[in-house]
C-alpha cells in the first residue's frame, strides 16, 4: 500500500496497519511527506464575508508557526453547468478529492432557485458522515458555565434531514425520518476511535428510544455493538430530554456524545452556547473519503473587510484539522497560543468583550506562537 | 401573575373548545378572544370561584369534593404520590383521589382503558411517569392521545432560594402534545433501513398556536415565539410556522416572532429572559422544555399540565420516572406538590393552591432541599416542613 522512502519505526508501522485503509493512505502521505521534509497541501475555502480576512489570518498563525502545510485556495460559489444545473466548481472538488483535508470558513447562503444548499452539496460529494464538534471553556473568556469539556458528534447524512417530505392531504404532511443501520454503525465506530485516540473515558449514545423505537432503537443497538468491540471505553445511554436537562445544570458530567442528524443539531449548538457561541467554536467533518474542517458562524456581512473579525474558530478548526494530521505537537502550540491570547483582555477582539482587531489580535498570537 | 395564570390557561382551553366546534371559524374565535379580553377581569374572576363559571369543564364533583384521578407510575412516583396524598390531607383540600393501578409491568390494554375512563369520568388526573421498556410503545403517549390532551404547558420561572446561573426567567413552554414525532409510526423499510413518520397537521397546528395567543391573552403576556426548523423540514415545520403566523393575525396586540431551534438553544442559555411564551410541535417542546426546566432549577421543582378540550392531567414537568433513586427517600417532591398546586387551581380552589404553593416555595426558600438542589435533607424531611407550614398556616 504504501512505500515509506525511509526507515519508520517498528512500532509506528504497526500502529499504521492496525488503521483502516483510507486512513493509512493519509496517514503515509502525510508521513512520507513529512518525513520527506517536504509539506503537506490542504485545500482551503475561504468562504464569504469575514471568510478571507479570518482566512489569512489562520495562514499567517500557521506560517509563524511554521507548520508544514501548504494551501490550496479554492472558491465553491457554485457555477452554472452546461445543462442549467448550479455546481460546485469542478476545481474545487478536485482539490479536496486529492488532498483529501479542507479547511473552510463562512459560505453566504445563495438566494434563489436553482442553489442547492452548499454545506449540504459538500457534505454529499466528500461522504461527510460523522461531525465533530469539541466545547471547552475557554478561560479568559467566562460564561456561566465552567470546566465544560465535551465532545458531540453528530451522524451527518440521515437522520430526520433526508429531505422526505410529503402532503399527504391538504393539511396534512409528513416527513419521513431515516434510520440506516451502515449509517449509525459507521457513526458509531468512528465516535469509539475518536474516543481511544483522543484519551477520552466515556461515550453516551444520546436517543429517544422510548418513543422512536425502531428507529433510534436501530441507532442505539448498533452504538451497543460497537461499545462491546471497545471495551477500553465506558458506554452509556441516555434520553435526549434527560440530556438537555441535565446539561444546562451541570454540563462537566458529559464527555463523548454520539446521536443521529436531529438530535446532533440541536444538542451541539446547545453546548456551544454553553462555552460562548459559534463564535469560537470549531467543527470537524469526517467523511470516508476526506475530511474538511470549519467554523460555524456566519459570513457577517456588516462587519465584512473592517478588520474587526474574530478569527477564532476557523483557527481552532485548524487545530482540529492538525491533530487530525497527527501534526499534534504544532496543533497544542498554536491552541495554547490562542487561548492564551484570548485570556489577556487587551488582546481580544471586539465580540469577546475587547477592543483589539482582527489583525492585532492575529499578530499577538503569531508572537507568541513562534 | 402566577396565582391565576392557571385559571387562565384553562379559559384558553374553553377558547380552543369553542373555536374547533367549528363557531364560525376565525371570525368567532376572535370575537370570543376580545370579548373575554375586554372583560378579562371578570373571568379571572370567575376561575377563582370554581367549576360551576359556565359549566366549562366537567371536573367531577361530588357532595362538594373533588375527585381526581391518580396515576403513581414508576419509580419515585408511587413515594412521591403518597406525600402528595399526606400533604394534601393536611391542608384539609377538598380532594379524593381514585387510585388507579397502571405501571409498566401491570398495563394490559384493559387496565388502559379502564385508566382512560377514569380521568374521563374525574375530568382530571395527577400522575406520575409511566417507564417505557424495550419493545413497549409508550403508555404516556397513549393516554395523551386517546385523551387528546392537545397541550403540554410548563411554566419555568425563577424560584427564590433554589440555586441556579440566572435569575428572572419566566417562560411559559406551550408544546402541542399529540402529534409531531411521537405518532409512533415506524417500520422497516427494508432490513437495515428505518423510516419514521413524523406528522404535522395544521388543524392541531392551529389549535395549538390559537391556545398559545389565547393563553397570552388571559395571563397578559406580551410576545409569543415560534420555535421551528423551517430551514430545513420546509413543509412540516414549514406548515406549523405558516399556521402560526397566520394565526397571529388574529391578536395583534400579541407581539409574534419565530426563532430556529438550535439557535433558541443557544439564546437559551446565553440569555433566558428573553423569552416569554414559546409555542412549539411536539419534540422541540421536549427539548426546550427541559432546557427551560434545567435552567430555573432541574426536573425536581419542574410542574406540567397536559391539557385537552375536555380534560386535564397534571405531572412532574420533566416527566422523568427516577428509576435510580427509587426507595432511597431522597426524591424531591417539590415538582409533584407544585403541580398539584396548579391543579387545584384548576379545579377552581385558588386559596388552597395559593397556601400550597406557598408552602412548598417557603421550604424552598428556607434551605431545607433535597440533594437535587445541593440540599441535604431527604424526601421525609422536605414532606414534614411543608406539613408543619401548613398546620401553622391552617392554625390561624
Amino acid at each position: 500500500l504504501c512505500q515509506p522512502s525511509y526507515k519508520m519505526p517498528s512500532h509506528q508501522l504497526l500502529l499504521q496497519l492496525m488503521k483502516r485503509p483510507s486512513q493509512l493512505l493519509q496517514a503515509s502521505r502525510g508521513l512520507s511527506a513529512a518525513a520527506a521534509g517536504g509539506t503537506r497541501t490542504v485545500t482551503l475555502i475561504p468562504g464569504d464575508g469575514i471568510g478571507p480576512e479570518i482566512s489569512n489570518s489562520v495562514k499567517k498563525i500557521f506560517a509563524a508557526a511554521k507548520v508544514p502545510i501548504a494551501w490550496d485556495e479554492v472558491d465553491v460559489t457554485p457555477v452554472k453547468g452546461p445543462d442549467g444545473q448550479f455546481r460546485i466548481p469542478q476545481k474545487a472538488i478536485d482539490s479536496v478529492n486529492k488532498h483529501g483535508i479542507g479547511l473552510k470558513g463562512p459560505l453566504a447562503t445563495p438566494v434563489g432557485k436553482g442553489h442547492r444548499s452548499l454545506n449540504l452539496a459538500l457534505r454529499k460529494e466528500f461522504n461527510l458522515y460523522a461531525n465533530v464538534r469539541p466545547c471547552r471553556s475557554l478561560e479568559g473568556y467566562p460564561t456561566p458555565y465552567k470546566n465544560v469539556d465535551l465532545v458531540t458528534i453528530r451522524e451527518n447524512t440521515e437522520g430526520e434531514y433526508s429531505g422526505i417530505e410529503h402532503i399527504i392531504v391538504d393539511g396534512v404532511v409528513q416527513s419521513i425520518k431515516l434510520i440506516t443501520e451502515t449509517a449509525s454503525r459507521r457513526v458509531a465506530k468512528f465516535a469509539f476511535e475518536f474516543a481511544l485516540r483522543e484519551g477520552r473515558r466515556k461515550v453516551t449514545a444520546v436517543h429517544k428510544a422510548n418513543i422512536m423505537r425502531l428507529s433510534d432503537g436501530l441507532f442505539l443497538k448498533c452504538c451497543r455493538e460497537e461499545a462491546h468491540k471497545h471495551p477500553g471505553v465506558e458506554f452509556a445511554e441516555a434520553y435526549l430530554d434527560t440530556v438537555c436537562l441535565n446539561m444546562v445544570q451541570d454540563p462537566t458530567q458529559f464527555d463523548v456524545l454520539v446521536m443521529p442528524n436531529l438530535y446532533g443539531d440541536i444538542l451541539s449548538d446547545l453546548c456551544a452556547g454553553l462555552v460562548g457561541g459559534l463564535g469560537v467554536t470549531p467543527s470537524g467533518n469526517i467523511g470516508e473519503s476526506g475530511a474538511i474542517f470549519e467554523s460555524v458562524h456566519g459570513t457577517a456581512p456588516d462587519i465584512a473587510g473592517k478588520d474587526l473579525a474574530n478569527p477564532t474558530a476557523l483557527l481552532l478548526s485548524g487545530v482540529m484539522m492538525l491533530r487530525h494530521m497527527q501534526l499534534g505537537e504544532f496543533a497544542d502550540r498554536i491552541e495554547k497560543a490562542c487561548l492564551d491570547s484570548i485570556g489577556d483582555g487587551r488582546a481580544r477582539t471586539k465580540d469577546l468583550g475587547g477592543g483589539a482587531t482582527c489583525s492585532q489580535f492575529t499578530d499577538t498570537i503569531c508572537s507568541r506562537v513562534a | 401573575r402566577s396565582a391565576t395564570s392557571v385559571g387562565a390557561i384553562r379559559f384558553a382551553c374553553y377558547q380552543a373548545r369553542s373555536f374547533c366546534s367549528g363557531g364560525g371559524g376565525l371570525s368567532a374565535a376572535a370575537a370570543t378572544a376580545t370579548e373575554s379580553a375586554g372583560s378579562s377581569g371578570a373571568s379571572l374572576q370567575h376561575a377563582d370561584q370554581g367549576v360551576e363559571a359556565g359549566g366549562i369543564l366537567n371536573a367531577a364533583k361530588y357532595g362538594g369534593r373533588h375527585h381526581v384521578s391518580l396515576i403513581p407510575g414508576d419509580g419515585i412516583g408511587p413515594e412521591l404520590m403518597d406525600s402528595v396524598k399526606t400533604i394534601v390531607n393536611v391542608a384539609g383540600s377538598p380532594i379524593d383521589f381514585e387510585e388507579i393501578p397502571l405501571s409498566a409491568e401491570r398495563g394490559t390494554d384493559e387496565d388502559m382503558r379502564r385508566a382512560i375512563l377514569s380521568i374521563k369520568r374525574n375530568g382530571v388526573g395527577l400522575k406520575g411517569n409511566l417507564e417505557t421498556f424495550e419493545g413497549m410503545t409508550s403508555k404516556n403517549v397513549q393516554l395523551r392521545t386517546k385523551l387528546d390532551l392537545f397541550a403540554y404547558v410548563q411554566r419555568c420561572k425563577s424560584i427564590e432560594g433554589v440555586p441556579s446561573r440566572y435569575s428572572d426567567i419566566d417562560i411559559l413552554v406551550i408544546r402541542e402534545n399529540t402529534e409531531g414525532e411521537y405518532s409512533q409510526l415506524e417500520h422497516f423499510n427494508v432490513p437495515g433501513v428505518v423510516e419514521s413518520f413524523k406528522i404535522i397537521t395544521e388543524a392541531k397546528s392551529r389549535q395549538i398556536a390559537k391556545f398559545a395567543f389565547d393563553t397570552a391573552i388571559k395571563t397578559r403576556r406580551h410576545r409569543v415565539t415560534a420555535v421551528h426548523k423551517a430551514n430545513i423540514m420546509k413543509l412540516s415545520d414549514g406548515l406549523f410556522l405558516d399556521v402560526c403566523r397566520d394565526v397571529a393575525r388574529d391578536y395583534p396586540s400579541i407581539e409574534f416572532n419565530d426563532v430556529i431551534v438550535d439557535n433558541c438553544c443557544m439564546q437559551l442559555v446565553a440569555r433566558p429572559q428573553q423569552f416569554d411564551i414559546m409555542v412549539l410541535p411536539n419534540l422541540y417542546g421536549n427539548i426546550i422544555g427541559n432546557i427551560a426546566a434545567g435552567l430555573v432549577g432541574g426536573p425536581g421543582v419542574a410542574a406540567g399540565m397536559n391539557i385537552g378540550r375536555k380534560y386535564a392531567v397534571f405531572e412532574a414537568g420533566t416527566r422523568n420516572s427516577g428509576r435510580s433513586i427509587r426507595g432511597k427517600n431522597i426524591a424531591n417532591p417539590s415538582a409533584l406538590l407544585l403541580t398539584t398546586a396548579d391543579m387545584l387551581e384548576y379545579l377552581g380552589d385558588a386559596e388552597d393552591a395559593k397556601k400550597l404553593r406557598n408552602a412548598v416555595l417557603t421550604v424552598l426558600r428556607s434551605g431545607i432541599r433535597t440533594p437535587d438542589l445541593g440540599g441535604s435533607s431527604n424526601t421525609k424531611e422536605v414532606v414534614d416542613a411543608v406539613v408543619q407550614y401548613l398546620l401553622q398556616v391552617r392554625g390561624h
